[in-house]
């Protein structure tokens, strides 16, 4: 099958070898997905248990007594909001712009800090009312869960930081849009988690 | 194992040292400071060894440092070989110490220190022993089964090698350092909870199995990966030699029942760090949820350790039959649905806890069908060595006596399946016999097939003869004496774990099995004089052809040891048992018309991640907070530096595919091959 075909081809040797470099397929994409899922578990596991204790208060307070819904609706619309602009960024990736692709990076980093202060806020607030995760089962999974996923966006943010400067530094090579590409499904992939835990932990806690 | 010393430490010394301290190192204790020396002594000895040989540049380039799937699979296998010797001084103390503790004698061992060497016998077999030598052989045989050049993330694997090693690391250290957990190998709360654990035991017990099972997760989804992007052109997932199929089936295993562990363990750790109440007795915690969690990794991770070795059986037992394997796709099948139903069984380790009968007979029956595709495969050999050419090398000698083993400790599984029977025989030594049968007689037996079948490929040179039949006759003996007392002392409601018997009626069968445990030793023993036998004789055994048992797959296509780049040219397959089919099809190795092969390149950075790791768990079991601290960003600092790095790969030039291929094409015609 190769043009490569020198002096010593054997009749029929093309059938058993390819005589030219072969490139592999690209694998990050699938990789990171995998990682992905893995991660999914390890939150799947932290919502089951939330699920298990969730209502064991032992005579503390209940997530009646704790949610402020109103902040909580702004944290979330903090995230959505994010997960667009990272969507934007990803559009001018495409278009190859890369000033403009670290723009819309810089504004989806601001956007996960002020997710991260609000949520920083609330349980300071929390503890500072003696609902720590050490009160009852319930705030130890609250604070697991929503502390474990909050974690995930500072890692998020570091990634994001470094992910600019190698952009300013190379601009848009084949690796940094491959590590653009794996941190959009990152971000996203949060963004997913955390409607779990609005509904499931914040919405679904305070009609309990 | 400490007591905490009388007076209150200074806020500095805490401040500094944590919890570690002076006291912390058993030093008063002399079958710790014996081993101890022994251990000092041997590893003064083989770093004096190594600097003498002028080695050290050497085995950091060539080995630590190598992203080369090969090496970092023949790593896995030196891991789980050093790990295997200290996880058998665990087993033959325990023995000796059940064989003589009845009645007045209270034994050599104290129960404290008795716990803790249970304990870490089940740690380590499984951890560190059985997964590293799972692992390597996947390591090694599926990229070159599948015709690849590597693994899809070679730094990956490296970095993956090394957080196993940094894992076993921590758990060596326990020995001398503090201690080890008094829990059982899966540190139920509350137990292990901060209450009734609160020594340093546990901590060492998480964070080692948390930083081996980063390495683990990430080995999965590599390979994965590797098996699904990057077989030879034409080889569809029905003709991929059948040992990648369970690897493949393993490693989405892997994938999906590791990520359950670290949850468990990081909400144990917490419990036991930050005082949260998950599985606290009080504060509304549910120690049942650890229990339910644990199990839900831990029935899959016995198959993660079984299935490559039914596949690496299915690869002996056609080879020295000298026929397809009978029943491929039947076989695929049946590996696919172990595969599913490992995840449908995990309440059959807790029948006892109050369920429900409903509850009790779905697990019930779901873990009994699972011996249908189990027995499918059992059928697919026997029919396989029906009609065959059989050639009782050493590979097929452990299979016969896997599939003797395998079926025994099987039935008996089936035994403790059933619901009423198993509240009789529950954590009893009946139970010890049935893991340790399938354990020893699947796995243990597997992976010395797969070395002595493997061996002459790594190598070059066969195993000798004479010491691996001694070492399986010891093994399979050995078995015997050791485990079958068990069955009969567990019927008899002997629980695990104890460390005396007043009844002194019992000592005989004890005794007995200590001379299995012996005989076993012997075996071990046996298989390392082999090792250094046939590396003495390896003129003699040595292999040219790279094919020696007439193999059928694509690993037996190349030179023995392979080449950096595995093939000079990717195969191309149209069949299963591609090489079977290559050699019939009047393939004709290629010597000239070479090219330039595209490689990764080695890097420190694995080794450097993992030993910040190994740091960073030391400074978390002894809460020593500012190395803690410092380690974290550490970690984040150099990965963040490494993902700097772009220099990842080179070419090997065309002329030196062409000097290698070349010594090969005049080895060959020297033997006249």
């Amino acid at each position: 099958m190769s043009a490569h075909t020198s002096t010593m081809a054997v009749e029929g040797a093309d059938r058993w070898l390819v005589r030219e470099e072969l490139h592999a397929q690209p694998g990050t994409m699938l990789g990171f997905w995998l990682y992905l899922m893995s991660d999914c578990l390890i939150f799947a596991c932290l919502f089951a248990m939330y699920g298990v204790v969730g209502g064991n208060y032992a005579a503390g307070p209940s997530p009646k007594d704790l949610f402020e819904l109103p902040l909580v609706a702004v944290n979330t619309a903090m995230l959505l909001f994010s997960s667009i602009t990272y969507g934007f960024a990803m559009i001018e990736m495409q278009r190859r712009r890369v000033n403009a692709t670290i723009g819309w990076l810089a504004v989806t980093g601001l956007f996960g800090l002020v997710f991260l202060g609000i949520e920083l806020y609330e349980f300071h607030h929390l503890i500072h009312e003696g609902a720590g995760p050490q009160r009852s089962a319930f705030l130890s999974a609250f604070f697991t869960l929503v502390g474990t996923h909050g974690l995930h966006v500072s890692f998020g943010i570091v990634w994001l930081v470094t992910l600019i400067v190698q952009l300013k530094r190379w601009g848009l090579t084949d690796s940094t849009r491959r590590r653009l590409a794996c941190l959009s499904m990152f971000w996203h992939f949060l963004d997913l988690i955390w409607i779990g835990v609005f509904t499931y932990v914040y919405l679904m806690g305070v009609l309990r | 194992m400490t007591p905490a010393s009388a007076e209150p430490r200074s806020e500095l010394a805490t401040l500094l040292f944590g919890r570690l301290s002076l006291d912390s190192i058993p030093y008063q204790e002399p079958i710790i400071v014996v081993t101890f020396l022994v251990a000092a002594l041997a590893g003064i000895s083989v770093l004096t060894w190594i600097t003498r040989a002028r080695a050290w540049g050497w085995l950091w380039r060539d080995w630590f440092c190598s992203i080369d799937h090969k090496k970092i699979g023949v790593m896995y296998m030196v891991l789980g070989f050093v790990m295997l010797l200290r996880g058998f001084a665990d087993a033959i103390m325990m023995r000796a110490q059940q064989a003589m503790a009845f009645g007045d004698s209270a034994g050599y061992l104290p129960p404290h220190h008795y716990d803790q060497i249970f304990t870490a016998h089940g740690v380590i077999m499984i951890f560190f022993v059985a997964m590293p030598f799972v692992t390597g052989l996947m390591n090694y045989i599926v990229p070159l089964q599948i015709g690849a050049r590597d693994v899809a993330f070679p730094f990956l694997n490296n970095f993956s090698f090394w957080m196993t090693t940094a894992g076993a690391a921590l758990v060596m250290a326990s020995l001398f350092i503090g201690e080890f957990a008094t829990t059982g190998w899966l540190a139920f709360p509350p137990l292990s909870g901060a209450d009734y654990s609160p020594g340093v035991g546990v901590d060492y017990y998480i964070w080692a199995l948390q930083i081996a099972g980063v390495g683990t997760l990430l080995s999965g989804v590599n390979l994965i990966v590797t098996i699904v992007k990057m077989r030879a052109p034409g080889m569809s997932l029905m003709k991929m030699p059948v040992f990648t199929w369970t690897a493949l089936c393993t490693n989405v295993l892997i994938v999906a029942a590791f990520p359950v562990l670290t949850a468990v363990l990081l909400l144990l750790g917490l419990d036991r760090t930050v005082g949260t109440n998950f599985f606290t007795n009080d504060f509304g915690g549910n120690p049942m949820m650890y229990v339910n969690m644990i199990w839900i990794w831990g029935h899959p991770e016995v198959y993660i350790l079984i299935l490559p070795l039914f596949g690496v059986f299915s690869e002996v037992v056609s080879t020295f039959a000298g026929k397809r394997l009978f029943g491929y796709t039947s076989m695929v099948y049946a590996t696919v649905v172990i595969t599913i139903l490992s995840y449908l069984v995990w309440l059959h380790h807790f029948f006892t806890m109050g369920s429900g009968a409903s509850v009790n007979s779905f697990f019930g029956i779901t873990t009994m069908i699972i011996s249908i595709p189990t027995g499918a495969k059992l059928f697919n050999w026997l029919f396989t060595m029906y009609r065959g050419r059989i050639r009782f090398e050493l590979p097929m000698l452990w299979m016969m006596g896997f599939m003797f083993t395998f079926v025994v400790g099987g039935m008996t599984g089936v035994l403790l399946a059933v619901p009423p029977a198993d509240f009789v025989l529950h954590n009893s030594l009946f139970l010890i016999a049935h893991f340790h049968n399938v354990i020893i007689g699947g796995v243990v037996f597997g992976v010395f097939a797969a070395i002595s079948y493997w061996y002459p490929k790594v190598f070059g040179y066969k195993l000798d003869v004479f010491w691996g039949k001694a070492s399986f006759w010891c093994w399979q003996i050995g078995f015997l004496f050791a485990f079958m007392p068990l069955y009969v002392l567990g019927l008899m409601g002997v629980t695990r774990r104890v460390s005396h018997f007043e009844d002194t009626s019992l000592q005989p069968f004890f005794i007995v099995a200590a001379f299995g445990a012996v005989l076993i030793g012997c075996g071990i023993l046996a298989s390392l004089i082999q090792f250094y036998v046939s590396y003495q004789r390896r003129e003699q055994l040595r292999d040219v052809s790279g094919d020696p048992w007439d193999g059928r797959t694509l690993e037996w296509a190349t030179a023995s040891p392979p080449p950096d780049y595995n093939f000079a040219f990717t195969p191309r397959v149209h069949d299963i048992d591609a090489w079977w089919d290559m050699k019939r099809g009047g393939y004709v190795r290629p010597t000239s018309g070479f090219i330039a092969i595209h490689m990764p390149r080695g890097t420190s950075a694995g080794i450097i991640l993992a030993g910040i790791s190994a740091v960073l768990g030391f400074a978390l079991i002894w809460h020593i907070w500012w190395l803690a601290v410092s380690g974290f960003a550490g970690l984040v600092g150099f990965a963040i530096f490494h993902t700097f790095n772009l220099n990842r790969d080179f070419h090997i030039p065309a002329d030196e595919v062409t000097r290698v291929e070349d010594a090969r094409t005049r080895a060959l015609a020297a033997t006249g091959a």
